[in-house]
């Protein structure tokens, strides 16, 4: 029994069965951690003796019959933008470097509840702003499935620990796609569930009308499961929906007779690469064969997507992002020259480039007399976006296309044209401004053997139909597996050294 | 000086705290005087991953204000974000309205100078959240933030620019008060920051059309204050204009010890607060059942009051009117009235000895001690003649600071009058016996004379003497 | 590119934002917010005069809290993560000449 392999359903009913426990769980994630993360860098922080305390307590719990879910005993990651009471949450950024929040998030603690056992926060792009994990002050995190390549982002660390076994499932957050472009290049389930789901409190805001937590699993039952255990309607969260409808599992249904699926042709453009958009397809005809009733249809405005998100989303974090200012928490510059240089100072140096850009222009957008210009205009082309949805779902119980028009591409080919990385968002940023569910899941591997992720794209509320669709896909493609000898160079001793790495006890596993 | 006639348009930013248990967007508490940061929350310290939950409250008190100050409710309205960096504003935004405040188009009645009646109009009426307070630290020459009054919740009522002097301004501020102090949205003191005002001034060649540019003004703590900054700042606009400069569109803080103000801008300033929509709050939807049910709970304002003590109470209007121009006057005159059914009694109570210990001692109506049940007592402590005028006020006094029970006091420090005739006579008889001059003045029809005699007696009894019967027994023995 | 951002704007944000740039860096950002700009500029090309500005895609609306208070005393943990502080409060550089 391997069981860093194992998903979080079959490693749960083996504690329960008692042929493992909860401790020998997390033991076997950590020295799994502790042999290979010099290597992905997945982790900013690791909480071994926290991870190691909490699989006991678990442990007694599950032998005296109060937890009998599918995550009681399984060790999980969850992405270092959610609050962790007594733990270091840096969302991989230098001004948040020595921050230990009193609280722990919402969505979090609902999964305490369900008997997981946190092993530690991963690796993202800082403040989740990036789609490769590279701008993290962290350190890159690698892909495991070709370590010259990058792992996406900015959900990049939770999606390479579970790629790598190094931890059987984890929380991200998508705003833009930042769990399920992730998940696509590391061959792993992704879900960002419909806007208002899983409660934000605790989750520290990118773009707050965006932002919405979800789960990275290794396939749709444990994806089904986690996003059961994390929703919930919370009183702390204006946002938050009080919904009936989360029994997500019951959607666990090998059948996908009569489900029309809408496969929008602006999709499949220019700057899709072409073993991509093979896979994507060839997944469409296998649910045909299934019975799915497909059609290609036009969804109109996609390319009005990133424009608009991108100036919603750095408007809001530019306004989210005011908050650090080293006063309360956080970094505070050595050598200040009274308040406004203080604030100047500590929040130049805190900030890496990428979130400095945003909060510029998002600063830039909502001034006296851009507002209307561009902010309003913004959120009335949101409008119309939302509308083109609503239309497609009026005919579509399902959206097929692509999660991103490439593979993971190679590190460092992405940073140095901001705009170029923008547009690898093209197909995941729509689903945010419209509040929409979306679940990527693995369809295939091109030639350099790089996973290749299916979008699907639900109405508001429709997870189970993504949920039902993604299983009975899964069954028809079989297991995806990562072969265990990573590619790309040795990296052996190579840990990238990020500033959140020096000076945390216990924290680090260098 | 110029020949020139210049006209002060003037109009207001008025906050006031309302009068909630807890925050506006969290539930930490909102009393005075706890040790700093004690009362503070993820949510009102602005820690990240935090978010803001409107307090239902706080909604409901500013539709209550918007419907007494006759403005229109707004059915969809919405929180923005005010951004701007201060230590004080712990998210470096304020959550406040602009686009779509609560209530707007309103206006209140006031009198002018002149007694005649004019409307000052209310533009708007927005919630939002305070901030911290900042306190100066010398010794280490820094400053230190304390974030318990941050979150605490605030209305905003901006006038139209209709007042064209300081007494008008007040006037407006006392009407706001009062609606405000009879919805029980807030006490309204100007001295405690509970009432705040800005004052939004501009002058104008009398006559003139087109409005002068305005300056905001700030840190007005009293009345008085309002007062002197507003002919400061008349004077100071007006010698610039005179001099051929140019006002500038500002935002001064006035020095009320200096009596100057000066301005609070800097570089670093920009005063573009960037307001966008809260998308961590939801709209707000009144419906007709929300604002009914509001409307059904508004109180009786003071002109309904002042008509039905009119027809209620045998009191003079005079007193009507300084009564009911307080809510806390008003509910201790009602409370007491119901209890000893004796409302010109309780009426003199509150006009004479309070209205007085409240100048000396310099108190708010609104922290009046003694409770209408212990005024009560003491008229009837009165009536039944257990206890003379004097020392009625003496025990007043007393009860004012301390709000004793008056029986009780009046029992233990042995103050009832000594109503045992052979007493009183053995008394009156050694005050006669010691003072023949007097006596004799009295027999020689100095009337006065008998007015000492009466003094004398009642300080030989410690004044626990009805003065009635003394002066009764007096001219009877000098008489035998 | 049409859209010229100036050192003047560049200067302007930066006070907004509380970000000093060096000089290379505000070189950078001046070329990247004008290109950002031109690409957000793509929106110009749709017709949106009667469209509603969405700034929530659900109609969720009146989410209150009773007034009830529901937090304590938590100072000390407030506090824990403060650069710099003095007797219960934090501390900052001055703020008033």
């Amino acid at each position: 029994m391997n069981i860093t392999e194992m998903t979080a359903t079959e490693l749960s009913a083996a504690i329960r069965a008692g042929k493992t426990t909860a401790v020998e769980a997390a033991e076997a994630m950590l020295a799994r951690i502790e042999e290979q993360d010099r290597i992905y860098n997945c982790y900013v922080t690791v909480d071994r003796e926290g991870a190691l305390r909490q699989a006991e307590a678990v442990q007694a719990k599950i032998e005296s019959g109060e937890l009998t879910g599918p995550l009681a005993g399984v060790p999980a990651a969850v992405k270092d933008n959610m609050c962790t009471a007594g733990l270091l949450t840096t969302c991989a950024s230098r001004i948040l470097g020595n921050f230990v929040p009193a609280y722990t998030a919402e969505a979090v603690l609902n999964l305490q509840k369900a008997g997981a056992v946190i092993l530690g926060k991963t690796n993202m792009d800082e403040f989740a702003m990036g789609s490769t994990t590279e701008t993290s002050a962290c350190g890159v995190t690698r892909n495991p499935w070709n370590t010259e390549h990058v792992p996406g982002g900015s959900s990049g660390g939770s999606a390479a620990t579970v790629a790598a076994g190094e931890c059987i499932y984890a929380l991200g957050s998508d705003t833009g796609g930042s769990i399920r472009q992730p998940a696509s290049y590391c061959g792993t389930v992704g879900m960002k569930p419909t806007y208002g789901t899983v409660s934000r409190y605790g989750l520290i805001a990118y773009g707050s009308s965006l932002d919405q937590i979800g789960p990275l699993t290794k396939d749709v039952t444990d994806c089904a499961a986690v996003l059961e255990a994390i929703a919930s309607h919370d009183e702390k969260d204006s946002t938050s929906v009080a919904r009936a409808d989360t029994d997500f599992t019951s959607a666990l249904v090998d059948d996908v007779k009569g489900m029309r699926i809408g496969i929008p042709n602006d999709y499949f453009g220019d700057g899709l690469d072409e073993e991509v958009k093979a896979a994507v397809l060839r997944a469409a005809e296998e649910l045909e064969k299934k019975g799915a009733v497909t059609e290609h249809f036009d969804l109109s405005l996609v390319e009005y997507a990133i424009p608009t998100y991108y100036t919603i989303a750095a408007a809001e974090a530019s306004s989210n992002l005011e908050r650090f200012d080293g006063i309360k928490y956080g970094y505070r510059a050595e050598d200040y020259n009274g308040l406004h240089n203080m604030y100047k100072k500590s929040r130049s140096e805190g900030f890496g480039e990428e979130v400095k850009r945003r909060i510029m222009l998002g600063s830039f957008v909502l001034s006296s007399g851009y507002y209307d210009a561009y902010y309003l205009k913004a959120l009335r082309v949101k409008a119309l976006i939302k509308k083109a949805f609503d239309q497609a779902f009026a005919k579509y119980d399902v959206i097929l296309g692509p999660v991103a028009p490439t593979t993971a591409p190679k590190l460092g080919a992405s940073l140095s044209d901001p705009i170029k990385m923008y547009l690898g968002d093209i197909y995941t940023i729509a689903v945010n401004l419209a509040g929409l569910p979306g679940i990527s899941l693995p369809c295939g591997k091109d030639k350099n053997g790089l996973p290749i992720g299916l979008h699907l794209i639900g109405d508001c509320f429709q997870e189970k139909k993504l949920i039902q669709t993604a299983y009975t896909y899964e069954k028809i493609r079989g297991p995806f597996r990562m072969n265990r000898e990573p590619a790309g160079a040795d990296h052996t001793g190579q840990g990238e050294t990020g500033m959140c790495r020096t000076g945390q006890e216990g924290q680090c596993h260098e | 000086m110029s020949s020139k006639q210049y006209e002060t348009v003037i109009g207001l930013e008025v906050h006031v705290e309302l009068a909630t248990k807890t925050k506006i967007f969290c539930g930490c508490s909102t009393a005075f005087g706890a040790e700093p940061n004690t009362q503070t929350c993820p949510v009102c310290t602005g820690m990240p991953g935090s978010l803001p939950v409107l307090n239902k409250q706080v909604l409901e008190y500013a539709i209550a204000v918007g419907l007494a100050t006759n403005c229109e409710i707004t059915r969809y309205a919405r929180f923005d974000r005010k951004n701007y960096f201060y230590p004080d504003n712990p998210q470096n935004y304020q959550i406040s309205q602009l686009y779509l405040p609560i209530c707007r188009n309103g206006g209140v009645e006031i009198e002018t100078e002149a007694g005649g009646r004019k409307t000052v109009g209310i533009h708007e009426i927005h919630m939002e959240e305070d901030a911290g307070k900042l306190i100066h630290d010398e010794w280490e020459d820094c400053s230190l933030v304390d974030y318990n009054r941050s979150g605490v919740p605030l209305i905003e009522i901006v006038s139209e620019p209709d007042m064209r002097s300081a007494e008008e301004v007040i006037a407006y501020l006392e009407k706001l008060r009062l609606i405000i102090q009879y919805l029980g949205a807030s006490d309204c003191k100007l001295q405690e920051g509970s009432m705040r005002a800005d004052v939004n001034l501009s002058v104008r060649e009398a006559g003139a059309a087109a409005f002068g540019t305005r300056t905001e003004m700030k840190n007005l703590n009293s009345f008085k204050a309002i007062s002197r900054a507003i002919a400061g700042e008349t004077e100071r606009q007006i010698d610039l204009i005179e001099s051929g400069e140019k006002v500038v569109q500002e935002t001064r803080r006035w020095d009320d010890t200096k009596g100057e103000s000066y301005a609070m801008r800097s570089k670093e300033d920009a005063q573009d607060y960037r307001y966008f929509p809260d998308p961590d709050l939801v709209p707000i939807a009144v419906s007709d059942e929300m604002l009914a049910q509001i409307r059904e709970k508004q109180p009786e304002f003071r002109t309904e009051k002042m008509i039905r003590y009119k027809e209620a109470f045998d009191i003079p209007d005079y007193d009507i009117e300084i009564i009911t121009g307080d809510k806390h006057l008003a509910d201790l005159f009602e409370a007491a009235t119901a209890i000893c059914n004796q409302p010109k009694k309780v009426s003199n109570w509150l006009m004479g000895e309070t209205l007085r210990l409240m100048k000396e001692k310099e108190t708010d109506a609104s922290d009046l001690r003694f409770s209408p049940e212990n005024l009560a007592k003491l008229i009837s402590l009165t009536d039944a003649k257990a206890i003379n005028s004097s020392v009625a006020k003496e025990v007043f006094e007393v009860m004012f600071e301390e709000n004793i029970d008056p029986e009780q006091y009046v029992e233990e420090k042995g103050l009832k009058t000594v109503n045992d005739e052979g007493a009183l006579r053995k008394t009156v008889e050694e005050v006669i016996a010691a003072n023949p001059q007097s006596v004799e003045d009295y027999h020689n029809g100095k009337e006065k004379a008998i007015g000492f005699l009466v003094g004398q007696t009642m300080k030989a009894m410690k004044g626990k003497a009805d003065p009635g019967m003394v002066n009764q027994m007096l001219k009877e023995l000098l008489l035998s | 590119m049409a859209n010229i951002i100036s050192d003047e704007t560049i200067e302007y944000v930066g006070i907004l934002a509380k970000l000093e740039l060096s000089g290379e860096e505000k070189e950078q950002a001046k070329s990247d917010m004008g290109r950002m700009l031109d690409y957000i500029d793509k929106l110009g090309e749709l017709d949106t005069t009667d469209v509603e500005p969405m700034s929530h895609v659900f109609p969720v609306q009146n989410v209150f809290r009773e007034d009830v208070v529901k937090n304590g005393d938590t100072r000390e943990e407030l506090l824990a993560n403060a650069p710099e502080q003095k007797d219960g409060m934090f501390m900052v550089p001055r703020t008033f000449e």
